[in-house]
C-alpha cells in the first residue's frame, strides 16, 4: 500500500507543478487552479489509506475544516480578499507548527520505528524548524490581517532598542533550539513555540501597513517552507515537494512585488518604511472642485484615464466606476483604467475588483502603457490612490518613495483626485501631486462623488 | 541516512523548480497566484492526517494536536482554492 501511496504522491506533485505553471498565465489560470486542487484531493484521499489512522477523527476534522473554509470563501467580499489570504496563510503555518509538535508528543525521543531509516537528531532539527517557521507564519499573518483590516493601526509600531530586542529573542531561540536538538524535552519545546510566535509579532509590527502585501507574499513563502519542514519531520515527500515549490515561487513573487516598488525585500522588512518622514515641504495649495464643475470638464473630454487605488475598494466604488466609464464612452470619450502594479493592498487587487464589476478587460492598462500616452489624456481621475501617483517618487530625492515607478498622472492635461479628506497616503507621505496647477481635489466618498457626476450626465 | 539525503535532494530540486516556475506573471494574476499557492501550502493537511493515528503509545495529546492541525489545514486548503477560483472566474466572464 505504501508504494501505491507514494506513487500517488508523485502524481499529486506533478499536478501541483502543472497547476502552478498554468496559474501564471491569464488564459490557463482557472484550469491551473483546478489541476492543483485535484492534486490536493488525490494526496488527501490516498493518505487516508495509510495504516493505523483513526478515520472517525479524521473525517470529523476534514468536515469541520472544510465547512468553515467553504463558508469563509463564499462570504468574503472581494475587497476583503487580501485579509482573507493572510488569514488562511496563518492557519497553514499554525498547522505545520502543530504537526511538528504532535510528532514530539507521540515520540518524545524521536526513536526510529523499526525498518525506517533516518536520524533522531535530524528529526529534532526538523521539528524545531517546522515550529519556528510555522509559528512566525501564524502570528506574522495575523498581525498582517489586523493591519489590513484596520483593526490595528497601519502605521509602523516602533519602540526603543527594537532591533536589539528582536535580535536577542532570535539568539535566545537559536540557543534553546540547539539545546532541544541535543536533548528533546517538553519545557524546551514550549519555550521554542512561545519564542517563535513572538518573533512573528515582533517582525511584522514595525512594518507599515502599505507594505503588508509584500509581507503576506513573503509569509506565504514561509508557510510553504513550514510545510516542507513538517515533511522532513514525518519523512513525507509530497509535503517536501509541494511546500518547497510554494516557498521558492512565493519568494520570487515577493521579489517581483518589491521590484515594482523599486525596493529590496530587506528594505521592506527592516526599513521601517511605514514610519516615513522626510520629503520636502510643498508650496502651493490644494484646489477643490465640486462634482458639478467636474461634469462640465468631463463632458468635453475626449480621453479619460481612471487610476484606482485602495480608496476605491473601501468605498466599494467599482460598480459605479464601471457605469461612469460606460457613460463617458457613450459620450464619445475614450476610457482606460490604469493599474499600478502595487495599487491597493495587494498586487492585482484592483484588477480583481474591476473584473468583479465587469469592466471590459481591454480597458485595463498597465502602468507603462499609460505613461507612454499620458500627455494626450484630457482628464486623469484618481480614485482613492495616493502614493502610486505621487510625483515626489520621480523628483524628490529625499522622499522615501524616491525611485518607485508611478503613473505619471501629473503630466495629463488635468487631474481629478477623488479623496475623503486632505490627509496623507497609507505611507504617511504628503502627495505633491495635489498641489499641482493641473490638479483638482473632489472631496468626499468616491462612490457618492461618482454617483453625483453620473447623475449630471443622465440629467 | 540515505533516505534523508534523497529527501534533501528532492527538496533542492523542488526549490529550483519553484524559482523557475514563476517568471513573467502579469501583475493582475499576482493575487490569485499568491492565493492559489497559499492553498498548495495547505499540503500540510497530509501531515496532519498522518498525525491522527489510533492510540498506541498512549499519546492522547499528539492525536488532539493532529486534529487541530487537520482542521486548520483543511480551512487553508478548501478556502484557498475556492477563493482563488472566485477571483479567477471574475476575469473570465466577459
Amino acid at each position: 500500500m505504501d508504494t501505491i501511496i507514494n506513487i500517488a504522491y508523485i502524481v499529486a506533485s506533478v499536478l501541483f507543478i502543472v497547476g502552478m505553471k498554468q496559474l501564471g498565465s491569464a488564459e490557463t489560470a482557472v484550469r491551473g487552479n483546478l489541476i492543483s486542487s485535484l492534486g490536493m484531493l488525490l494526496a488527501v484521499v490516498v493518505t487516508l489509506f495509510a495504516a493505523d489512522l483513526d478515520l472517525g477523527f479524521i473525517f470529523g476534522g476534514l468536515l469541520i475544516g472544510g465547512v468553515i473554509g467553504f463558508i469563509w470563501a463564499k462570504k468574503v467580499q472581494m475587497t476583503g480578499m487580501p485579509e482573507l489570504v493572510a488569514f488562511f496563510n496563518g492557519f497553514g503555518g499554525l498547522s505545520s507548527l502543530l504537526v511538528g509538535w504532535a510528532e514530539f508528543a507521540k515520540n518524545p525521543t524521536f526513536t526510529l520505528t523499526e525498518g525506517v531509516e533516518g536520524s533522531p537528531t535530524f528529526t529534532a532539527f526538523a521539528v524545531v524548524f517546522a515550529i519556528l517557521i510555522g509559528g512566525i507564519t501564524f502570528t506574522g499573518s495575523m498581525i498582517a490581517y489586523l493591519k489590513l483590516s484596520g483593526k490595528m493601526s497601519g502605521s509602523a509600531i516602533v519602540f526603543p532598542r527594537q532591533k536589539i530586542v528582536n535580535g536577542l529573542v532570535f539568539i535566545g531561540l537559536i540557543i534553546v533550539g540547539a539545546l532541544f536538538i541535543a536533548t528533546p524535552s517538553a519545557p524546551l519545546l514550549g519555550v521554542i513555540i512561545v519564542l517563535s510566535l513572538l518573533i512573528g509579532v515582533l517582525g511584522v509590527i514595525p512594518i507599515g501597513g502599505g507594505d503588508m502585501p509584500v509581507v503576506i507574499s513573503f509569509l506565504n513563502s514561509f508557510s510553504g517552507i513550514a510545510a516542507s519542514a513538517a515533511g522532513f519531520v514525518i519523512l513525507n515527500n509530497v509535503l517536501i515537494v509541494a511546500g518547497c515549490l510554494v516557498g521558492a515561487s512565493g519568494l520570487i513573487l515577493t521579489i517581483i512585488m518589491c521590484k515594482a516598488m523599486n525596493r529590496t525585500l530587506g528594505n521592506v522588512l527592516f526599513g521601517g518604511f511605514g514610519a516615513a518622514s522626510g520629503g520636502k515641504e510643498v508650496e502651493g495649495e490644494m484646489k477643490a472642485l465640486t462634482p458639478e464643475d467636474a461634469y462640465y470638464v468631463l463632458e468635453a473630454a475626449q480621453s479619460v484615464v481612471f487610476v484606482p487605488g485602495y480608496g476605491m475598494a473601501v468605498a466599494q466604488a467599482q460598480h459605479v466606476v464601471k457605469e461612469f466609464g460606460e457613460i463617458l464612452e457613450e459620450n464619445g470619450c475614450e476610457v482606460r483604467h490604469a493599474i499600478h502594479p502595487v495599487a491597493g493592498r495587494m498586487p492585482g487587487h484592483m484588477n480583481v475588483l474591476l473584473a468583479e464589476a465587469d469592466v471590459p478587460y481591454e480597458q485595463l492598462c498597465e502602468m507603462d502603457d499609460v505613461n507612454d500616452m499620458i500627455e494626450m489624456v484630457d482628464v486623469a481621475i484618481v480614485i482613492g490612490a495616493n502614493d502610486v501617483v505621487n510625483p515626489a517618487a520621480l523628483e524628490d530625492e529625499d522622499s522615501p518613495i524616491y525611485g518607485m515607478p508611478i503613473i505619471n498622472v501629473h503630466k495629463a492635461r488635468s487631474v481629478f483626485v477623488l479623496k475623503r479628506g486632505a490627509g496623507k497616503g497609507f505611507s504617511g507621505l504628503l502627495n505633491t501631486l495635489f498641489f499641482r496647477e493641473n490638479c483638482r481635489m473632489i472631496y468626499g466618498d468616491a462612490k457618492e462623488t461618482i454617483t453625483k457626476i453620473v447623475a449630471q450626465f443622465k440629467g | 541516512m540515505e533516505i534523508l539525503i534523497l529527501l534533501l535532494f528532492v527538496f533542492v530540486m523542488a526549490a529550483f523548480l519553484g524559482f523557475e516556475l514563476i517568471q513573467k506573471v502579469p501583475s493582475q494574476l499576482h493575487t490569485p497566484l499568491m492565493s492559489g499557492s497559499n492553498a498548495i501550502s495547505g499540503i500540510t493537511v497530509v501531515g496532519a492526517i498522518l498525525a491522527v493515528t489510533k492510540l498506541q503509545d498512549g499519546s492522547e495529546l499528539g492525536k488532539w494536536l493532529g486534529l487541530a492541525a487537520l482542521i486548520l489545514a483543511t480551512i487553508n486548503v478548501v478556502g484557498g482554492y475556492m477563493v482563488t477560483n472566485r477571483m479567477l472566474s471574475m476575469f473570465k466572464k466577459k
